[in-house]
């Protein structure tokens, strides 16, 4: 590009920082301009930030995209971490693309219909009281809402889900913690790893045997998913529900607890997800063939990185996008992203959220943070926002 | 007069029709979006719309004849 004004501006790629809001300011300055900007991946690379509602749904059902993190230009945040690619854990289908995506995905669409997840409300709630009895049985009356009950109720709800005999869940909850944990040490990490591929591997060959009522027996019935993708989609439904919810929960939690008026309100679910948008940075794409995106070219092998909480606190879009306002229609909020990867999860997620907070704040009424807000954990430096730890004390 | 049509084929099982009119859409066994009433009226229109702009494989179209 020849004149200075058409450059466009450079990002780093975590402009999240202690002591400024959430979502970034800047993402509003890029909404301003043109939309687009460019990052600096950490991994040295340089791929498009897209912070525009509009521009960010029109690219991700956009057929000149790929989910594919071995095409070239598929954004690389680090030199050796990322996404895994369907090559290194077959049956990881996030990062696929048609026809293979597909075939995974029509395999699994009927675990999670909405008649499905309506049946499966009883085994939610009777894992949230679980936990909430946990927490109440020490009579310390205080705790860590992200370790005692965010991360656990998305892994015992999944392990349920897939199968996990009621006296593996602990181990597996354990497990799945460490793998989700940002601090983990790398050794540990990839230990839990190994191992929860080692069970995830007993299991299959269990059902396979003896089929049971479960979603790893119907997987294996199916003849749709092949023996070496079994375990890779196990694994994906466990971790990309398992971080990305808990984060919702507790980050949703601070927010209830500081806008009390709202708890109990059926629409609070909805706005909590876009107004948290915890999967900002997890949209990532290669482009395929030469696209304008927002009046930008886009050349092909180039990377995107559509913001998700650019898009969610568009104004355009949402008025006073900034602010927490269950009463505003959040429909068309991207917080699960748009196009055929859309989250398979999405409508357990908003059980498990209606769930958590209804069960919360009966059980617990006078629940409330044990630390300043500012001074909470914030991660600031993950691929997803949330909280590492939540005080609470009751 | 409003026509929906459905492509089963792009479908991808998000479920957002049902959300947005579970009087319109269902799912069927395998999780695929089915047509409850393909001719809206009144209110129903408007869900239609909802529907169709929420879904994210773009597998819904209004016809409006
Ligand atoms: C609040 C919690 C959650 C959020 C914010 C979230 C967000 C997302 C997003 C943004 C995507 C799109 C990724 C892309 O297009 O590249 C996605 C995909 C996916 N999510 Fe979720 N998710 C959540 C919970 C869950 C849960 C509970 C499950 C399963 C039990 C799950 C399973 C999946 C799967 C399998 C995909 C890949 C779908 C595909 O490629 O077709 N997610 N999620
Ligand atoms: S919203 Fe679209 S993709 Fe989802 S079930 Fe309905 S038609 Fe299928």
């Amino acid at each position: 590009m020849s004149t200075v004004e058409t450059n466009p501006p450079v990002a780093p790629y975590f402009m999240r920082q202690p002591g400024k809001p959430f979502p970034p300011p800047e993402y509003a300055d890029f909404r301003k301009l043109n939309g687009l900007a460019q990052v600096a991946l950490p991994s040295g690379g340089r791929a498009w930030l897209i912070t525009r509602h509009e521009d960010v749904r029109a690219v991700l059902t956009d057929p000149r995209i790929s989910s594919d993190p071995s095409r070239e230009g598929f954004p690389r945040p680090t030199a050796t971490a990322g996404v895994p690619t369907p090559h290194e854990v077959p049956g990881w289908f996030v990062g696929s693309d048609a026809p293979d995506h597909t075939r995974l995905r029509k395999a699994l669409i009927s675990e999670f219909t909405i008649r499905r997840m309506k049946a499966i409300q009883g085994t939610v709630e009777e894992i949230v009281d679980g936990c909430i009895d946990r927490m109440l049985a020490d009579g310390k009356r205080e705790a860590d809402l992200v370790n005692d009950f965010a991360l656990a109720v998305p892994s015992l709800v999944i392990a349920t889900m897939l199968g996990v005999p009621p006296a593996d869940r602990k181990f597996f909850e354990a497990q799945s913690k460490v793998l989700v944990t940002i601090s983990s040490e790398d050794e540990k990490r990839a230990d839990a790893s190994r191992q929860v591929h080692r069970y995830l591997n007993r299991l299959i060959a269990l059902r396979r045997k003896r089929p049971a009522d479960d979603m790893i027996s119907r997987l294996v019935a199916s003849g749709q998913v092949t023996d070496r993708e079994i375990p890779g989609v196990a694994m994906l439904l466990l971790i990309a529900g398992h971080e990305t919810t808990a984060n919702n929960i507790s980050l949703g939690a601070v927010t209830l607890m500081q806008n009390p008026q709202w708890i109990g309100d059926p629409r609070i679910v909805e706005e909590l997800l876009r107004y948290h948008s915890v999967a900002d940075l997890v949209l990532m794409r290669a482009v395929l063939e030469d696209i304008e995106i927002g009046g930008q070219l886009v050349r092909k092998g180039e990377g995107l990185v559509l913001l998700v909480a650019g898009a969610n606190h568009d104004d355009a879009v949402f008025e006073r996008a900034g602010e927490f306002d269950p009463s505003r229609s959040a429909q068309g909020h991207v917080a699960f992203g748009y196009g055929v990867h859309q989250c398979l999860g999405q409508n357990l997620v908003r059980i498990e959220m209606e769930v958590a907070y209804r069960k919360l704040f009966e059980r617990i009424p006078t629940l409330e943070v044990a630390a300043p807000i500012a001074t909470l954990p914030y991660k600031y430096d993950g691929v997803l926002f949330g909280l590492h730890n939540l005080p609470v004390r009751w | 007069m409003v026509r929906i049509s459905v492509d089963t084929g792009t479908c991808v099982g998000a479920a957002q029709c049902v959300l947005a009119a579970e009087e319109l859409f269902d799912q069927d066994d395998d999780g695929i979006v089915t047509l409850l009433n393909a001719n809206p009226e009144g209110e129903a229109v408007k869900a239609a719309r909802v529907a169709a702009e929420s879904c994210p494989s773009r597998s819904i179209t209004l016809h409006e004849d």
